[in-house]
């Protein structure tokens, strides 16, 4: 086994990215074939080859529309937040070296949902903000609140999570005071709902801002990769291995704040994926991050994609909150895999 | 001047909220020799070392390396030259032994390179010297303490380095597993600086003794000369009978009045 290590055997590695992408690509064609409207494979297929190559095939114009505008665009949005989510969730249990770290800790959802609540019922920002625009700038305050808890109290990890915790509680107290007080019931089903995530709302231009950031993000993370791994033992143990700590802890937490930030503001607040993906993934991959993350970004994308076909599905003439689904079928998916892990260690 | 060619402190200091914890501190390391750094518990010796890799910046004075100020040096270049191996540091995550080994390769390689011959071969040295090459695959939570320390042992030995700094790499284990870890550091015959509890451990096999009490270095030179019965009730409040154990070494032996259940 140490020699396959000294030279990377790269048609294994070749064949498993191929693999990857054979299935992303077959949950997203998944994602846009099933809906409620029926719209057989070969029609699907010609309505993607109009929208994406610019084609003049004969497909019918609503079909046209459901296919590219909606379940496509609606499929690759769903595939970039299970991504990004957990590879955040991986980059920050490994920084903070704590199992239960999640993307959220840095009350990066609070905040957005603080932002959003203030855009929707407070009506702050008018038409120019909107929804996205509240719920970013939420997430950022939220975060900023958080980092100067955290640095004030001298940016040890437990300290990182305590701080988000209080940042987060504050957060979603705000949120609480101002739905319960000047909400219509109306208005606060409307919150409910966003706050459980929705992928309903997705357009193409959703698309524009998340894949660089996505990509980006994802970028900046392999790069570290091989600090991340030194970071098994701690602090010390990582700085006297040459790693650069405190330079790489702020680049990191920046960029899984800026992902988390930008998926929550577009598509609400989906939980579970960034907790456990990550764990999912060192089951079957082994904690070193080179593999690891791109390990999650698969995943995530291909579980977000499948959650989100059967938040459409599941219940007829209703679409569920795609963060109800991700935790009823996440939750006993990853006691399986739990106990399975058990068994064979 | 021996301080130009290793490892080095000159008049550092350090201070933790607002308390000096280590207090205008000089001492060379010599080429290929161990040094041992004893004291009581709060004299500074984990401080100290921390200081001496650069995990803590010193308030004043320098820390040198071949004579340069290692504050001057690119963290990685340190991390070639020298290593660190922490007392009793542990992780949750599922790696196995030689996870643990080939992070010492780190300072070794860029962001994106891939694993190569040169790394391998430094991680199967550094295992051998260890005496782990049979246990590659073993899960590193299945270890034992003394097991536990030949790993990260052999991890900063896989780094490469020159120097080598061991916090109480000797803590906790039992005897036998003393006695081999510390046969073990003097084997490898690098410059180790290693700081130590155990007075006689630290008389048998370091070749310098520096004697920290409260934060100052107040002794300083080869085992039979620093260890005295006045400098021992000076530094630890304890009385000692020195006595010659076989080899030479100089062997601390306890004086303990049973009646009053007190040292003292």
């Amino acid at each position: 086994m140490t020699h396959a290590a000294v030279s990377p055997n790269w048609p294994a590695r070749i064949a498993l990215a191929l693999a990857a992408l054979v299935a992303l690509t077959l949950a997203v064609a998944l994602a846009v074939t099933v809906g409620e409207m029926a719209i057989p494979l070969p029609v699907a297929l010609r309505a993607l080859g109009n929208g994406l190559f610019g084609l003049d095939l004969p497909v019918g114009a609503i079909q046209q529309g459901v296919i590219f505008d909606y379940r496509l665009s609606r499929a690759l949005m769903a595939a970039l937040c299970g991504g990004a989510l957990a590879i955040s969730g991986a980059i920050l249990q490994a920084l903070l070296r704590n199992p239960l770290a999640e993307p959220y800790l840095l009350g990066v959802s609070a905040g957005a949902s603080t932002g959003a609540v203030c855009v929707m019922i407070l009506g702050f920002g008018g038409a120019t903000l909107g929804l996205s625009g509240g719920a970013f700038l939420g997430s950022v305050a939220a975060l900023a609140l958080v980092a100067l808890l955290a640095a004030g109290a001298g940016g040890s990890s437990d300290r990182v999570i305590l701080a988000g915790v209080a940042g987060s509680q504050l957060f979603n107290a705000a949120t609480a005071t101002i739905v319960t007080t000047l909400a219509s019931a109306e208005q606060a089903r409307g919150v409910m709902f966003w706050l459980l995530g929705n992928f309903g709302g997705v357009r193409w231009p959703d698309l524009w801002v998340a894949t660089p950031v996505a990509l980006i993000g994802f970028l900046i993370c392999m790069i570290n990769a091989k600090a991340l791994d030194a970071f098994a033992f701690g602090v010390d143990a990582a700085a006297s291995l040459g790693i650069a700590v405190a330079r790489v802890r702020l680049v990191l937490l920046a960029t899984t704040a800026l992902l988390t930030a930008t998926m929550v503001a577009i598509v609400g607040t989906i939980g579970f994926v960034g907790l456990v993906i990550p764990h999912a993934a060192r089951f079957l991959v082994g904690p070193g991050h080179a593999r690891l993350l791109p390990a999650c970004l698969v995943i995530g994308g291909i579980f977000m994609i499948l959650a989100d076909i059967l938040s459409r599905i599941l219940v007829p003439q209703q679409i569920l909150p795609i963060g109800i689904v991700t935790a009823l079928f996440g939750a006993p998916a990853f006691a399986l895999i739990l106990y399975r892990a058990r068994r064979s260690s | 001047m021996t301080d130009a060619v290793t490892l080095a402190a000159h008049d550092v200091r350090w201070e933790a909220d607002g308390r000096m914890i280590i207090d205008g501190v000089t001492l060379a390391a010599e080429p290929n020799r161990i040094l041992g750094l004893i004291g009581p518990n709060g004299s500074g010796k984990s401080s100290l070392l921390r200081l001496l890799c650069r995990l803590r910046k010193v308030a004043s004075g320098v820390v040198t390396l071949d004579g340069a100020d290692i504050a001057g040096l690119p963290r990685r270049d340190l991390a070639r030259r020298l290593a660190f191996v922490e007392q009793q540091a542990t992780t949750d995550v599922h790696l196995t032994v030689c996870d643990v080994v080939r992070l010492g390769r780190t300072p070794h390689r860029s962001a994106f390179a891939s694993w190569n011959a040169a790394d391998e071969q430094a991680v199967e040295a550094a295992l051998t010297r260890v005496g782990l090459a049979e246990r590659h695959h073993q899960p590193w939570h299945t270890l034992s303490g003394g097991e536990r320390q030949r790993v990260h042992i052999a991890r900063a030995l896989a780094q490469d380095p020159r120097e080598l700094i061991l916090d109480e790499p000797t803590n906790h284990l039992d005897i036998r597993h003393q006695l081999s870890i510390l046969a073990l550091i003097r084997r490898l015959g690098l410059t180790c600086i290693v700081a130590l509890h155990d007075l006689n451990l630290a008389s048998l096999f370091c070749d310098r003794i520096g004697v920290l009490h409260e934060g100052r270095l107040v002794a300083c030179g080869a085992p039979a000369k620093v260890l005295t019965p006045e400098l021992i009730r000076r530094v630890f409040e304890v009385e000692v009978r020195i006595c010659e154990g076989t080899g030479g070494h100089r062997h601390v032996e306890y004086v303990v009045d049973h009646q009053q259940g007190d040292s003292r």
